[in-house]
């Protein structure tokens, strides 16, 4: 395993390489591939963090607690809450703030406030050429150019190897409430999380946990989350079973979500499935197990192991298959866009060295 | 300002291209004469002109793609252009190009409010996305100052923004999906009514792409709620710096306001003059707008308020109502009007840190200085996004050229403070000379590698962005 700890050093690692290399970040992530072992984790540390500008900037090795920990001691947050696979996947590790951004990792609030890549403001790279390379920058508003930053947040080490990167963040809410139905029928539970979406409150989280339970969110100042919970306590014609204010016990209920750890330690395929959210009953009425988030959006489904759920879904979006083999990780692409695809995997990457293969 | 020298051998066969296009659209849809042709020449930077070879107004997306694949084969250049409102010359035509306009192109296609999504075609205006939505309690979000007039297709090209995007994001963060047609005449989906791509977010990079990567025809955007209601407050200030602080402490207090908006001396007395919104003779003034039920609302300007106190406000004022609050906003939009009503101006664009505001207008008043010209601001602070307006005369000899040049030197100043050429109006021929100054020959080369991806033959909008010698081996090829 290479562990370069300057970005020079991993520009030298990539131009030198003659075989393939897998990009590691954390390791908390199942990524099939051959090939000799490239970390981040020597790129670490917070180079710039202005709360005052609501930026922060690190390498990309960075554990992603480190940059946590350093945005709550002013009241902040990574706005798009990525989760910790560690339990979901059994692996070990720390998770990075770079190996979120190679997998555009969202946590529940993605169905408000928004993804990993769009907080993302800029990034520095080194691309399969060897060549150092950078996109948008530390400010909020930047449309100089193409935003390959967009292209690069998900692009799982097939692009380049991200090196450095930086962040729109946002005031962490100070007050939380979550309210909590008894779950009914998937139809009916998406109404629920429907209303509370469409109503003015805000609603920062809109999951139905295994259990059944319908979760959501409202953040903010405590007049305000207490004026929200009010009026969201009827939805659908249901009025919630109770509200959750204690602050520990709200961070445990959406951790669970995030990190989907009713599947934890469940022999299986793991399936991340994104779709219209009015398509997600009839993805839920499978006959696996299913926790659904983003307001019907985002569908986690364990599955036995010779499950294809592609092949059984016919509403459009995309599964990704987190864990288990014997099928494509990503989902297939329609042959006009996989040509794009490939002709830029193709740029960034001429000589094919980059986790060949993992997404196509 | 350069531009490639047009082929003669396009021009040649203008007569050829023109049957070739009215084989596939009616005879109304291609625009060939010089007189109609007038109307096409150039956008909202009016300062450059050029007629194109002819204009397209296909109206559907099969025949945008049937345009593309002909002037594909014939190897014409192709100029996409959604409302003509580019102020970075975006939509500016070559003579040896087709303007493909998507004007006719205007309808809603689907309304989705569970799934909280309208799907558009692109020629429809910002301002009318919201119109069909808002009276269902739904807007869509990015609100670019020309929202009436602009349309989507360009909101898409350029990455709009707007005043509030501080909490809502600027178009990108606002996309779900688009009808998109190659260069070659290939119609392509990509996204749709579902959050994040399934491998490479190609939609994140065709946003923002300014028409160089294929012409999108339909768009699946996210629509919101409507907050409960919006009330702004009106801060005065005794310097620039004050300002710029107290906008940093606003934001590190932990309150978002939907919008913080800073206007400069300059601005604040050619807009009083003009719109007579009676704002405080001062010299830095804030606007600072935050959103949610009237409990909610004074429960966020108290910490607010609260924060502003400790930074010697000439002026604070409180909307207490609607009237009041349309008062506070009013020279705030008018200022572009107030501004041309005196003078002539060039608006720029750039973003820095929000940290560094008051060192980036001090130097901005010397290079005033040095240059002679006046130079107002009026901005988005929350965000970064600078637009200092640029005072000349359009008939003094020269004057222009002086704007320009001094236009170049501030937004040096913005990439050197840390931030960029451009925030919310795109590169355009505008600031495409100036791109080194931000990026590496490199930085530069893989963004070209993307458009080598969707356009091989250079053909989509080729002038743009990146500076011709930068782009010039790739253009003859």
């Amino acid at each position: 395993m290479m562990t370069p700890t300057t970005e020079a050093e991993l520009a030298e690692a990539i131009g030198a390489a003659t075989s393939p290399l897998r990009i590691k970040g954390g390791g908390t992530r199942v990524m099939p591939g051959a090939g000799e072992g490239l970390s981040t984790r020597g790129l670490s540390g917070i180079s710039l963090y202005e709360p005052g500008a609501l930026t922060v900037v690190a390498g990309a090795g960075t554990p992603l607690a480190e940059v946590e920990a350093a945005l709550e001691a002013e009241g902040q947050m990574l706005p798009f809450e990525p989760g910790v696979m560690r339990g979901l996947l059994g692996t070990h590790g720390e998770p990075t703030i770079g190996g979120a951004v190679a997998c555009n990792a969202s946590g529940p609030r993605r169905v408000q406030l928004g993804a990993c890549r769009d907080f993302l403001i800029g990034l520095r790279f080194v691309d399969g050429a060897g060549r150092v390379l950078k996109n948008g920058g530390r400010v909020m508003k930047n449309v100089t150019g193409y935003d390959l930053v967009k292209l690069l947040c998900g692009s799982y080490g097939t692009l380049g190897v991200i090196s450095e990167v930086a962040f729109k963040v946002l005031p962490k809410p100070e007050t939380t409430a979550t309210l909590i139905w008894r779950g009914g029928t998937f139809a009916e539970d998406l109404q629920v999380m429907t209303e509370a979406l469409c109503s003015p409150f805000g609603v920062t989280g809109a999951a139905r946990g295994h259990d059944g339970d319908v979760l959501i969110r409202v953040e903010g100042m405590a007049g305000s989350v207490a004026y929200r919970s009010a009026q969201l306590r009827l939805l659908a014609g249901r009025a919630a079973a109770r509200i959750e204010t204690d602050a520990s016990a709200n961070d445990a209920l959406w951790r669970d979500i995030r990190d989907v750890t009713c599947f934890a330690g469940q022999p299986g395929r793991i399936w991340r499935t994104s779709v219209k959210p009015s398509d997600m009953p009839a993805i839920a009425a499978l006959p696996h197990r299913h926790m659904v988030d983003w307001g019907g959006g985002l569908i986690w489904t364990l599955t036995e192991e010779n499950i294809d759920l592609r092949a059984q879904i016919t509403a459009p979006g995309h599964s990704t298959l987190l864990r288990g083999c014997g099928a494509p990780l990503f989902h297939p692409e329609p042959p006009p866009i996989a040509a794009l695809s490939a002709g830029l995997r193709a740029k960034f990457d001429p000589r094919g060295i980059l986790n060949p293969g993992l997404m196509g | 300002m350069d531009m490639p020298t047009p082929k003669a051998e396009i021009i040649a066969k203008k007569a050829r291209v023109i049957g070739l296009l009215e084989s596939v659209l009616p005879k109304e849809a291609v625009i060939h004469h010089e007189a109609e042709l007038r109307a096409y020449e150039c956008d909202a930077l009016t300062a450059y002109k050029c007629p194109p070879l002819a204009a397209v107004l296909p109206a559907t997306t099969a025949q945008v793609s049937d345009v593309l694949k002909i002037c594909h084969q014939e190897g014409v250049p192709v100029v996409p252009r959604g409302a003509g409102t580019s102020l970075a010359g975006g939509a500016l035509p070559t003579a040896d190009c087709v303007i493909l306009g998507v004007a006719k192109m205007n309808e809603v296609l689907e309304t989705d409010y569970p799934n909280r999504i309208i799907r558009v075609q692109t020629g429809r205006t910002n301002l009318s996305v919201t119109g069909a939505v808002e009276e269902d309690g739904f807007f869509y979000a990015p609100d670019p100052s020309s929202q009436l007039a602009c349309a989507i297709a360009g909101n898409i090209a350029m990455n709009s923004g707007g005043a509030h995007c501080l909490k809502y994001g600027v178009t990108t963060n606002n996309l779900l999906g688009v009808t998109m047609v190659l260069m070659d005449g290939t119609v392509m989906e990509i996204g749709g009514a579902y959050m994040d791509a399934p491998g490479l977010d190609l939609l994140g990079v065709i946003c923002g792409s300014e028409g160089q990567l294929g012409v999108v025809t339909e768009a699946t955007l996210r629509i919101l709620p409507k907050p409960e209601g919006a009330r702004p407050v009106l801060m005065g200030f005794d310097d620039n710096e004050t300002a710029g602080a107290c906008v940093a402490d606003i934001i590190k207090a932990g309150v978002l306001p939907v919008a913080i908006e800073f206007m400069d001396r300059p601005c604040i007395r050619a807009t009083e003059a003009f719109a007579q919104a009676g704002y405080p003779d001062c010299e830095a003034l804030l606007i600072v707008e935050v959103e949610g039920s009237e409990a909610e609302i004074d429960e966020q300007l108290e910490v607010i308020l609260k924060v502003a106190a400790t930074h010697n406000p000439v002026e604070l004022r409180q909307s207490k109502s609607a009237d009041e609050s349309a008062r506070i906003w009013l020279g705030r939009k008018s200022a572009f009007g107030a501004m041309g009503q005196i003078n002539d101006y060039i608006c720029l664009d750039g973003t820095i840190p929000v940290s560094n505001l008051p060192m980036v207008l001090g130097r901005m008043n010397e290079i005033s200085a040095q240059f002679g010209l006046d130079v107002a601001n009026v901005f988005h602070a929350g965000d970064g996004n600078l637009h200092p307006l640029i005072l000349f005369d359009a008939n003094k000899p020269g004057d222009l050229e002086t704007c320009e040049a001094m236009g170049a030197e501030i937004l040096k100043l913005c990439v050197e403070a840390g931030g960029c050429l451009t925030g919310e109006h795109g590169v355009g021929v505008e600031k495409r000379d100036l791109m080194l100054h931000q990026f590496s020959p490199e930085d530069l080369d893989i963004q070209m590698a993307v458009k080598d991806v969707f356009d091989p033959a250079w053909l989509l909008n080729p002038a743009k962005v990146f500076p011709l010698t930068v782009s010039a081996a790739r253009r003859a090829a």
